[in-house]
């Protein structure tokens, strides 16, 4: 389990990046935290430096669209998912669980 | 009968405004004729990891599992050559014809060529799949490259010979390269990249010639400089593909003329991405944009237009761009004009890290940045939300 930062480091609408095996992005959407894989399936762009746009997260270079939910890409030109990870909240922090994939995640 | 669409074009605008017209309910027939013999594949790569061998066609298929789904009906390596008004059919290269309720026209453009290149072994121009792994092959034996232009192509193409060891030697003919999309001090600023990353750029130099009887062997300047290449690639711009429209009744100027809907002046004929020239209502002319993000975006509406959904607004999307070049990532979006003050906002240019607003009478009207992803799409959102509704 990582600690990723304080639930008042990310308020809705912001992503953070952290380290991991492979760096992960922390999403806050209206309150629910999300994480899934930084790098972008398609070529080499941090997803948390993406546009959060609902549940999916734009790449900020090519546009390709991924449901934070799923992983799962919700346009082009990125073919291949991303990892999810599931995120738990305690005591005003947040963490995740690299490899463990998100619940209701594919 | 079931309906018939004929999407003319097998790129990124046909294959997207195929999906979107399933995304739309269309369960009709849909036949995408493409005069390449590939599937649909991303054309970036082409100057970059495509062309540096880093990725394969795989990689660089648009296609997914899921467009098996489409139940699209394929006539690849099939050139379409006229459009047939009172039957609405699109007539075909090997003699046929298809008959359709629906025309999508999304033939792209075409590489402009340097007159006299002809025949010449050695000269490439880059656009398609086939120029690309023609150019590859012909880099990988070659110690000396001269690009024409200094456009984003050229500039691509000279980035990725670098790294694959060349000399490259890069000529514009203006005396400062992309000065317009993106304003002398800022096109100065990306041109730097090539100095940094041992290219020479000669500026205000235009070309002559070529040199050479069966292959080429130098590129002649018209200030008598010979420059010795055993590779040249001419990246001078594109013209849209419609000469085949041109006694199809389907009204011409820079492309094919549409509304802001992407309608055509004939019924049940829209047209998408690079061969399309579309109603701006806040320039008051035909805009055809060349960019890979317009040709994603024109085809929802085409397909509305053409499945007659209902009057929804045009949508009024700001025009993005992006370039890699150098291990640098540059990134545009919205509209500069002559005249609109450039305002470094993060960075500098020295540090080839920043971001540029360009503004025309006090409001923001497009954005630039180098190496600057997060602040640059922030930027480019707020663009969005400025940019007013075209309905």
């Amino acid at each position: 389990m990582i600690l990723v930062c304080a639930t008042t480091a990310l308020p809705p609408g912001e992503a953070t990046r952290v380290e991991a095996d492979e760096p992960i992005a922390v999403f806050n959407v209206d309150g629910e935290y999300y994480a899934i894989d930084d790098t972008c399936t398609h070529q080499d762009a941090s997803l948390a430096d993406g546009w959060l746009d609902g549940c999916a997260v734009e790449c900020p270079l090519h546009a390709s669209c991924f449901d934070l939910r799923t992983g799962k890409v919700s346009g082009p030109p990125a073919k291949t998912p991303v990892n999810t990870h599931r995120v738990l909240v305690a005591d005003g922090m947040v963490y995740v669980e690299p490899g463990v994939a998100a619940d209701g995640a594919a | 009968m079931s309906p018939t669409i004929a999407v003319v074009g097998a790129s990124l605008a046909g294959l997207t405004a195929a999906r979107a017209l399933r995304d739309q309910s269309y369960d009709g027939r849909i036949v995408v004729i493409g005069d390449e013999v590939h599937a649909p594949y991303d054309r970036p790569p082409l100057s970059k990891d495509f062309l540096a061998g880093t990725a394969s066609l795989d990689d660089i298929a648009l296609g997914t599992p899921d467009d098996a789904d489409l139940g699209l009906e394929w006539r690849l390596g099939t050139a379409a050559v006229g459009l047939d008004r009172s039957s609405r059919s699109v007539l075909l290269d090997d003699g046929s014809g298809i008959r359709a309720d629906g025309v999508v026209l999304a033939t792209g453009a075409r590489a402009r060529r340097l007159a006299g290149s002809d025949g010449l072994a050695g000269v490439h121009v880059l656009r398609s799949l086939d120029d690309a792994i023609s150019l590859r092959e012909d880099l990988a034996s070659a110690g000396r490259l001269v690009v024409i232009g200094a456009g984003f192509i050229g500039a691509e193409v000279a980035s990725t010979a670098r790294t694959l060891g060349l000399e490259v030697t890069v000529v514009e003919a203006q005396p400062v390269p992309l000065a317009g999309p993106l304003g002398a001090d800022m096109g100065a600023a990306c041109a730097a990249l090539h100095a940094d990353h041992g290219t020479r750029l000669l500026l205000g130099t235009g070309v002559a010639g070529l040199v050479g009887t069966d292959r080429v062997e130098a590129v002649e300047l018209t200030d008598g400089t010979r420059l010795p290449a055993d590779v040249v690639v001419v990246g001078i711009g594109a013209a849209p593909t419609i000469e085949w429209l041109a006694h199809s009744g389907v009204a011409l100027g820079n492309g094919v003329l549409t509304d802001a809907r992407q309608a055509t002046n004939i019924p049940g004929v829209v047209a998408v991405g690079d061969c399309a020239a579309t109603w701006s209502t806040s320039a008051e002319r035909h805009v055809r944009i060349e960019h890979w993000t317009n040709a994603l975006e024109q085809p929802a509406t085409a397909a509305a237009t053409l499945l007659g959904a209902g009057e929804r607004p045009a949508p009024s999307p700001v025009p993005y761009f992006w370039s890699d070049q150098y291990g640098a990532r540059i990134q545009f979006a919205g509209s500069r004009r002559e005249g609109d003050v450039a305002r470094v906002v993060e960075g500098s240019c020295a540090s080839r890290s920043f971001v540029t607003v360009y503004e025309r009478d006090g409001r923001p009207v497009a954005v630039l940045g180098m190496n600057q992803p997060r602040l640059f799409t922030r930027l480019r959102r707020q663009l969005r939300s400025t940019v007013p509704a075209t309905a």
